[in-house]
């Protein structure tokens, strides 16, 4: 985009978001029957797209560590079930993570720009991004800034998105775009393009930390966009969903969303992804009763 | 990147048959005729056998009613009318009718399954819609019962007596609580006449208001072909016909009728326009034109059978509904993830086949999805029809299955008279995002529904009914009312 008024010309030739219509079709998809071998492959499947998250004030390092080998191995004595995508931490733990994972396939994910509001002056959030891929992050979690998307200054957000993925390098850029606050869903298609535009590898529902998070017709809107950016651009981007996703049933109906809006090529954690932290041994649970017939003590699984 | 990535094949993750279980249907093998409260035999002792369309497989022999039979259940309610239900309070009537409403639920599941068992529509639609609605409409007039002073038609607004009511086999039992929860709610009694095809849920309800202890002769349920329906009519005792069916049935009975005292009221077919501005929301436009069609296989009066397409999008719009329509899961009714099930019977079958066979002489072009269809029972994939014009036959006759036929216009005044031009005038909808546009368009549809940036949407509180040849009176709201009293 050349010009702020260019793309906010390009963002409203979008196609508008009927909001009645929309939550119609994710509470249709969410009736969808997942049985047998299909669930088990879904729950491997989700197993597989775990970020797996702590995002607290009070994570310590022996905290972050936990959660690592929790992500390499969810289940210890089942070799059978896939390693998580990734741990998800704040910047100051990925060293450490880094230390733990070591040459393992799940990634190190940090959150940056001044996590979780945004709210810092750009040069504050390139050092949070350069500081945090330095110590090794794969992944940034970046948020966008909500105030100028919402004042209508896209442009701003437009480029502070393009300069965090400057100083990404290669570290994949995860764009946050935090739907519980852009109020409807108009805004989320609009914002998913500027993200996607401004080159996100991934753009990303929430960041967890308000009231609302992650719901299945920001996902669906989010999922309709990317098959557009992809059926326009041929790049194909990926979705991740955050927050408020705590049962395996839940992952199951965002699975089928994406099964049933762009299909095949977003089914792996290359393209789709889970935010959470309790997700993951929900996840475990209905495994083993799947395979056992019969539940499990939730104490089977480890805490992180 | 390459084209297989960027066109990546939808619905892989396959899903397993997730079928929900027929035996929760407890169908019996034979059902008589609810008459005053009872099941009794027919007069002929004759039986005919419903089909589950899905297989052709028998599901239960169910008593056909020969005039004599239809005199007892005329009689039966002619007697509870005078001894009983017009001396029953509104607020009498209400708790009768709530208390149906409350058994429907109860007995969700098993009447699900027999809808669909009965029906062939996925079990999806009759748990997530007929049966939910069906409740609805009882529970909504059981609300009216004691209100009637304040409906609008004057005081103590009186009933019309005995009606009989004859209803269609697309949604069996929505369509009996469509006539029978306002026609009580007004304090009348009734015989209902099902569909040949699809009886079995109206008997379900027939236990229902046993259950429900409503006083015998109430309701009569009498099953049975074409015959039994003429008799109905024909009976000199019956104060009111409402009927919902195809045209030509409507036109029969209405010359039936004629110079007798009945009043009447006809739900008849129709031809609805979807109509589609280039400013529409696109990706629910295309879930609202789906629904509009595939709905029930497209076994729906209102359905959105001709697509209006403003040109600027319309090959983005056809190449985004095939996508869609390639994707409809068709197959297994009972499978809980099946989103199209089978056509109700060979006869609408090769009334179908009949009509998309014009729509490719004609010369419109077609698409039908690549959907693999089960080997026995009554099947037709989801059908497409681009390229078609006004004069085609596709374009101007009720199909009733899951065919769409796509038009093209240019302006506003070419969506509007080409909506406009047919005999019908049931629904049309209307997609865009400016609001002044779709209420100009709205304004000058001639059509009784006209629903804006969605389709299929029923609500008891919504009046529903047609213009012109797709019948008049309304069923649902408070204008539902009105054909059951004496206004």
């Amino acid at each position: 985009m050349e010009s702020e008024s260019q793309l906010r010309a390009f963002l409203a030739s979008l196609s508008g978001v009927d909001a009645v219509g929309a939550e119609a079709r994710a509470a249709k998809l969410a009736t969808r029957s997942l049985k047998k071998s299909t669930k088990l492959t879904a729950l491997d499947l989700a197993i597989s797209m775990v970020d797996l998250t702590t995002l607290e004030g009070a994570d310590t390092p022996g905290r972050v560590t936990s959660l690592c080998v929790k992500a390499m191995y969810p289940d210890p004595h089942d070799a059978s079930v896939p390693s998580a995508a990734a741990v998800c931490i704040y910047p100051d733990l990925v060293a450490r993570a880094r230390t733990v994972l070591g040459e393992s396939r799940v990634k190190v994910a940090s959150v940056a720009t001044a996590f979780p509001s945004g709210r810092a002056m750009l040069n504050v959030k390139l050092l949070d991004v350069r500081e945090a891929v330095a110590a090794g992050a794969d992944e940034i979690d970046m948020v966008i800034d909500r105030g100028a998307f919402l004042s209508g200054r896209v442009g701003q957000v437009f480029e502070e998105i393009v300069a965090v993925k400057k100083v990404c390098g290669s570290s994949h850029l995860k764009v946050i775009l935090e739907t519980g606050e852009l109020a409807t869903y108009d805004n989320v298609r609009r914002a998913s393009w500027i993200a996607m535009l401004a080159g996100a590898d991934f753009i990303k529902t929430s960041t967890g930390k308000v009231t609302v998070s992650s719901t299945l017709p920001a996902a669906l809107v989010m999922l309709e966009a990317v098959r557009d950016f992809a059926e326009t651009t041929g790049q194909l981007v990926g979705v991740k969903v955050a927050g408020g996703i705590r049962n395996a049933k839940d992952a199951l109906r965002y699975l089928v969303l994406v099964n049933e809006t762009v299909g095949a090529a977003w089914l792996t954690p290359d393209r789709f992804r889970f935010g959470a932290s309790s997700l993951l041994n929900d996840l475990l649970m209905q495994r083993l009763k799947q395979r056992r017939g019969a539940y499990v003590r939730p104490d089977e699984f480890s805490g992180d | 990147m390459s084209e297989d990535l960027t066109n990546s094949p939808l619905g892989s993750l396959a899903y397993d048959p997730a079928p929900e279980s027929a035996s929760i249907a407890r169908l019996q093998g034979s059902y008589g005729l609810f008459i005053n409260g009872k099941f009794t035999d027919p007069s002929s002792h004759e039986q005919f056998t419903t089909l589950n369309p899905a297989n052709e497989e028998a599901l239960a022999s169910v008593a056909q009613a020969s005039s004599a039979d239809v005199d007892r259940a005329v009689g039966a309610a002619r007697r509870a009318y005078e001894t009983v239900w017009s001396k029953t309070t509104g607020a009498e009537r209400s708790k009768y009718l709530f208390r149906i409403a409350r058994l429907i639920q109860e007995r969700s599941r098993e009447l699900a399954v027999v809808e669909t068992l009965d029906n062939g529509k996925p079990i999806r639609e009759s748990r997530d819609v007929d049966i939910p609605l069906a409740a609805a409409h009882f529970f909504y007039y059981a609300g009216w019962a004691d209100k009637l002073d304040y409906a609008g038609f004057g005081p103590n607004p009186q009933p019309l007596g005995v009606a009989g009511q004859i209803i269609p086999w697309n949604f069996p039992l929505l369509m009996a609580a469509w006539k029978l929860a306002p026609a009580l709610a007004a304090g009348n009694t009734c015989v209902l006449k099902p569909a040949e095809t699809t009886p079995l849920s109206a008997l379900v309800l027939a236990e229902i208001f046993q259950q429900a202890e409503l006083p015998p002769g109430v309701v009569n349920i009498v099953t049975g072909d074409g015959s039994t329906g003429a008799a109905l009519v024909d009976h000199p005792d019956v104060d009111k016909i409402a009927f919902t069916g195809s045209t030509d049935v409507g036109r029969m009975i209405q010359q039936r009728v004629a110079s007798s005292h009945k009043h009447l009221t006809l739900e008849l077919g129709g031809k609805g326009a979807n109509i589609v501005f280039e400013d529409a929301p696109i990706d629910e436009m295309i879930e609202g034109i789906i629904d509009g069609i595939f709905f029930n296989q497209g076994h729906v009066c209102c359905a959105g059978s001709r697509l209006l397409v403003h040109e600027s999008v319309a090959d983005e719009v056809l190449r985004r509904l095939l996508r869609r329509v390639d994707q409809l899961r068709v197959g297994d009714p009972l499978d809980k993830n099946t989103d199209v099930g089978a056509i109700n019977s060979a006869a609408q079958l090769a009334r179908i086949k009949e009509l998309t066979a014009y729509g490719e002489a004609e010369g419109a072009t077609r698409y039908t999805s690549s959907c693999s269809l089960p080997d026995k029972g009554y099947w037709f994939a989801p059908t497409v029809f681009a390229d078609v014009a006004q004069s085609h036959r596709i374009a101007r006759e009720e199909i009733f299955g899951p065919v769409l036929s796509v038009l093209t216009f240019r302006t506003p005044e070419e969506a509007v008279a080409k909506a406009n031009n047919s005999n019908y005038g049931l629904a049309c909808g209307v997609w865009s995002e400016k609001g002044s546009r779709t209420l100009w368009v709205a304004e000058r549809l001639r059509a009784g529904v006209i629903w804006a940036n969605t389709y299929n949407r029923f609500d008891p509180t919504s009046p529903f009914g047609g213009v012109r040849e797709s019948g008049f009176g309304r069923e649902g709201g408070r204008h539902g009312l009105e054909a059951y009293l004496n206004v």
